[in-house]
């Protein structure tokens, strides 16, 4: 009984999701009004089943249950807890995004189903401390996904899909072959045994470890959409449809970095590769920065764009992850800087995807060109839009201010001005191509003058993500505290 | 209770709010909003003035409370705000000047409620950046001026509008950018990012890169700002692009963000690298003054001609910082005051001679004395202010800055003071062209400022600048004040 309730808001999205496709089954045996009313139905029950998630995610800290689950296959620590209300949250803004998306596709409720299993995957993703666990629960979200991607069924979203599936299939193979050296080297599966091991090993083990750890980085920077692994992004974010193109970039993304977190800080944390992954972190950091920001500045279509330039974020979380090692250990600074800007990126980043959504299915075009004049015709969605870019950009009083500060003084505490350096220039790069956005809606004339306004759906998980990201601005403190909290796992 | 320093920071956002929030059909009540914020921020920043205790020259009115909280390091940031004589004369410049942009701004029809609630947003970062105590507070309001002034030129101005707003973000947010990375080593090695703090460490040893290059960092920022040549070309853009009132508020008030920069941050935290880069940035700073001038001698456009005289005013700035010692830092200081109330004063004129003949070009403007007799007038005291006349406010800044230059640097201030010849002759020059020679009757149905929200700020600034040009000490004295503990940095 403990396992599960430990588990319980990871089984609480998977509950929601087989009840919305069985219920979605039985509509039909209520009668005409209940079966026009399904899509309202579903995602009911998919918000139904994210609040219960959160709900559970609430009493479990309240009855400060801490501890492993299913013989050590998951941990529920304040990691597992930070990432479950993160991934819940994604999951809550993502179905209400799909609603209008969702009239006209008759598979309504698998599409939900889909996206709740993939958020408790990620859950588990967070949670997993053993090479298998983490294995299954990277599988678990990745199918997902693959479906997802290629939903929309014509020929952009279905080589969108084909696509993710080929290069996911080899970052797994990938991720494996780094699972099995470690394994092979060590004769563990779970982390805190390979820990173990690690802290033990001599020089002999080296290079065995070094390969491990290259393997497994090399598969999860897939997941990161970090460089060299990105080659997939801007195609995958163009043709899949836009609400799991917003899903995929913060929710995948940030996933990817809790698994890296975990098998890295936790497994290869302490021990002679230490510095050897730090720097290559560091490495893949930079470039990722610059080739990111370099490409997002030359796109015409708003998702690539935004494809793009997530890479170049990641790239900025990274610094943090490779801060934490340069230096000592016990510099937890660093992986409470990656935690505290993936939450907060979740909600700039989704917020920009609303507004997106919103507009572009107003105006029928992803082209940032045309978005000139979108204030006139709908200045709350413009200013909503510009809010999130300007948190991207790091311009204050924003979240993504607070987040780039944060990160580049983890750096510089490591010793690594060079690479907040870097940093910072990149900042300066993508000035121009988020505001260049900006400028488009408020100076430019619109073609049309006819104004339109976000559904409720949209208009609510904007408003939620932009007061978020103001909020976490203004008053950083809580969302400090609660990375903090998290990272202290890795102490 | 919040005391005063927080009162009028955030008191501006607070009307910035209100008129945004403006129903749509009474979006013309926007500028009554503005001017009574405005007004009330202004009658605030006289009561701070006021009742500042002048024989504390420390900071007053400070408000401090932990604002962002990391258990893992150093890393505390604080909401700490606070003035003392240094930055309450700033402060005050603020309130005027944007009382005065906004007043001047009266007749904007196109977006009035987003345009004045940008002006009042910019007023509240100004403030911010001029009352911050903790460095990364200080950097959050210096960037929030991007968004305002942005939005402000590049839907507002006029000409090629898009363009310069773009310049001018870059220009800042490129300095800004090294900026942080200078703040964060200079935090981590010293510990805090108190301002009071920073300011009495010795020197900055064992940081992990050389105390220069942290400098180097931070001052580049400023000087892009303030500006210097060769960083100085966003300047001329911006202010042609951009409407009156932003022009006004970007060389009265933006433009001494730099000035007291490099004052406050860069030479109070760091004396014993400023006093190694004293030359450089004198060398610098005469280069300024010459090159401004000269540029200004060949400008045909009204607000270019003040922008290049800008850059030569402001390099009077750099020039008494770069003499490290009380006399010329107080006409550092002080030229940042009255450089904004000249200036912001020749901003308007041109403003109000550009609204009604539609162009700013020197060549086709002549005799506009004969029509408006009361701009003319307004312009030959804001003119022979610039160019230092005695008796107005120009000469106590420039007289003092080189009283204290010419000790410490000798060759740049004699080539700093060929500048002020070359001033007296452009805006005589210009004065001469434009107000004025044969009346053109092309012209001949030009009026005069007649309306009290035009004459009513000229007629302040105009008291403004006598009173400070014939009795300077009830300013002087609280700049030399709030200077005086930063040059004691460098008696040692």
């Amino acid at each position: 009984m403990t396992d599960i309730y430990r588990a319980s808001p990871e089984l609480a999205l998977l509950i929601a999701a087989g009840l919305i496709v069985v219920v979605d089954a039985l509509l039909p045996l209520l009668g005409r009004e209940a079966w026009s009313r399904r899509r309202v139905i579903a995602a009911g029950l998919a918000l139904l089943g994210v609040v219960a998630s959160f709900a559970l995610s609430g009493i479990l800290i309240a009855d400060k249950e801490r501890g492993t689950a299913f013989d050590a296959m998951i941990a529920l620590d304040d990691f597992t807890l930070f990432f479950n209300f993160l991934f819940a949250g994604i999951a809550g803004m993502i179905v209400l995004g799909s609603i209008d998306f969702l009239q006209r596709n008759r598979f309504q409720a698998e599409y939900l189903a889909l996206v709740l299993t993939a958020a408790a995957g990620m859950m588990l993703m967070a949670a997993s401390q053993d090479l298998i666990m983490i294995f299954v629960a990277l599988e678990t979200q990745a199918l997902a996904f693959y479906v997802l991607i290629g939903f929309l069924k014509d020929s952009r979203s279905s080589e969108a899909a084909l696509k993710y599936l080929l290069l996911g299939a080899v970052s797994t193979a990938l991720t494996l072959y780094g699972m099995a050296y470690l394994f092979g080297i060590s004769g563990e599966t779970s982390l805190e045994g390979i820990a173990q091991f690690v802290s033990r090993a001599d020089s002999d083990s080296r290079s065995a470890l070094v390969l491990a750890a290259a393997f497994l980085g090399a598969g999860l920077a897939f997941k990161m959409a970090v460089v060299p692994f990105q080659m997939w992004v801007p195609d995958v974010y163009e043709g899949a449809p836009t609400p799991v193109t917003a899903y995929l970039s913060v929710a995948s993304k940030a996933a990817g970095f809790a698994v890296v977190m975990r098998i890295f800080l936790v497994a290869l944390g302490e021990g002679l590769i230490t510095s050897d992954w730090a720097n290559m972190f560091a490495a893949v950091a930079a470039v990722s920065m610059t080739l990111g920001n370099v490409m997002a500045l030359v796109q015409t279509d708003i998702k690539r764009m935004l494809g793009y330039s997530s890479i170049a974020q990641a790239g900025t979380f990274l610094i943090g992850l490779a801060a934490v090692a340069a230096k000592d250990p016990q510099l937890e600074l660093g992986s409470a800087s990656v935690v505290f800007f993936l939450g907060t990126y979740a909600f700039t980043n989704l917020g920009a995807f609303i507004a997106i959504i919103a507009i572009s299915s107003k105006i029928h075009s992803d082209k940032i060109a045309d978005y000139a004049g979108v204030y006139k015709r709908s200045p709350y969605l413009a200013l909503g839009l510009a809010a999130c870019l300007i948190s991207l950009t790091g311009i204050p009083p924003t979240a993504g201010f607070i987040a780039k500060v944060y990160v580049f003084n983890a750096a510089v505490s490591a010793d690594m001005v060079w690479l907040a350096t870097i940093g910072v220039i990149n900042s300066v790069i993508s000035v121009y191509y988020y505001l260049r956005v900006v400028m488009n809606m408020f100076t430019q004339d619109p073609e049309s003058d006819v104004s339109f306004q976000p559904s409720m759906y949209l208009g609510a998980a904007m408003t939620i993500a932009v007061v978020g990201l103001l909020a976490v601005g203004v008053y950083p403190n809580p969302l400090i505290s609660a990375s903090e909290h998290a990272a202290r796992v890795f102490a | 209770m919040p005391d005063f320093a927080t009162i009028i920071i955030f008191f501006p956002l607070i009307g910035a709010v209100l008129v945004a929030t403006l129903p749509k059909e009474q979006e013309q009540q926007a500028k009554y909003v503005a001017a009574v914020t405005a007004a009330v921020v202004f009658a605030i920043a006289a009561f701070m003035f006021v009742l500042y205790d002048r024989d504390d020259s420390g900071y007053q009115y400070i408000d401090s409370i932990v604002w962002l909280d990391s258990a893992f390091s150093d890393f505390k940031l604080h909401y700490a705000v606070g003035v003392d004589g240094l930055s309450l004369p700033l402060v005050v410049l603020n309130a005027f000047l944007t009382l005065v942009a906004v007043l001047i701004s009266f007749k904007v029809e196109m977006r009035p409620k987003e345009y004045f609630a940008w002006l009042l947003v910019l007023e509240t970062s100004l403030m911010g950046v001029f009352c911050a105590l903790d460095f990364v507070l200080f950097f959050l309001f210096w960037e929030v001026e991007l968004i305002p002034m942005y939005f402000l030129i590049s839907i507002w101005g006029s000409g090629n509008r898009v363009y310069s707003a773009w310049k001018y973000v870059l220009y800042t947010f490129f300095g800004s950018a090294f900026m942080i990375v200078g703040i964060l080593t200079l935090g981590f090695t010293a510990g805090t990012f108190d301002i009071r703090e920073l300011g009495n460490i010795d020197a900055i040893h064992g940081a992990i890169i050389p105390a220069w290059m942290i400098f180097t960092l931070i001052i580049i920022a400023f000087l892009i700002k303030l500006p210097v040549v060769p960083f100085h070309t966003w300047l001329p853009d911006a202010h042609t692009d951009a409407p009156t009132a932003v022009s006004v508020i970007l060389a009265g008030v933006l433009l001494k963000m730099g000035g007291y920069g490099v004052l406050r941050l860069a030479f109070n935290i760091m004396p014993d690298v400023a006093y190694d880069a004293r030359d450089y940035l004198a060398a610098l700073a005469a280069v300024s003054i010459i090159y401004g001038a000269l540029m200004t001698l060949i400008q045909k456009d009204l607000k270019r001609l003040i922008a290049y005289s800008s850059v030569s005013h402001m390099g009077y700035v750099l020039l008494g910082a770069a003499s490290v010692g009380v006399v010329g830092f107080t006409g550092a200081a002080t030229q940042l005051i009255t450089h904004g109330l000249i200036t912001g004063m020749l901003f308007v004129i041109v403003g109000m001679v550009y609204d009604r003949a539609h162009t700013r070009n020197i060549g086709e403007l002549s005799g506009l004395a004969h029509r408006m007799p009361f701009i003319t007038v307004m312009m030959l005291v804001a003119g022979l202010a610039s160019l230092g006349l005695p008796a107005l406010a120009g000469f106590v800044a420039e007289i003092t800055i080189f009283l204290g230059s010419f000790e410490s640097q000798k060759v740049a201030t004699v080539v700093a003071i060929t500048g002020v010849a070359f001033a007296a002759g452009y805006i005589l020059w210009t004065i001469q062209r434009v107000f004025w020679g044969p009346p053109d009757p092309k012209w001949a149905e030009l009026t005069d400022a007649d309306a009290w929200w035009e004459r009513g700020p000229l007629l302040a600034l105009t008291v403004a600048i006598v009173s400070i040009g014939v009795y300077p000490a009830w300013v002087v004295d609280l700049l030399r004040d709030g200077v005086t503990p930063i040059a004691g940095r460098f008696a040692g």
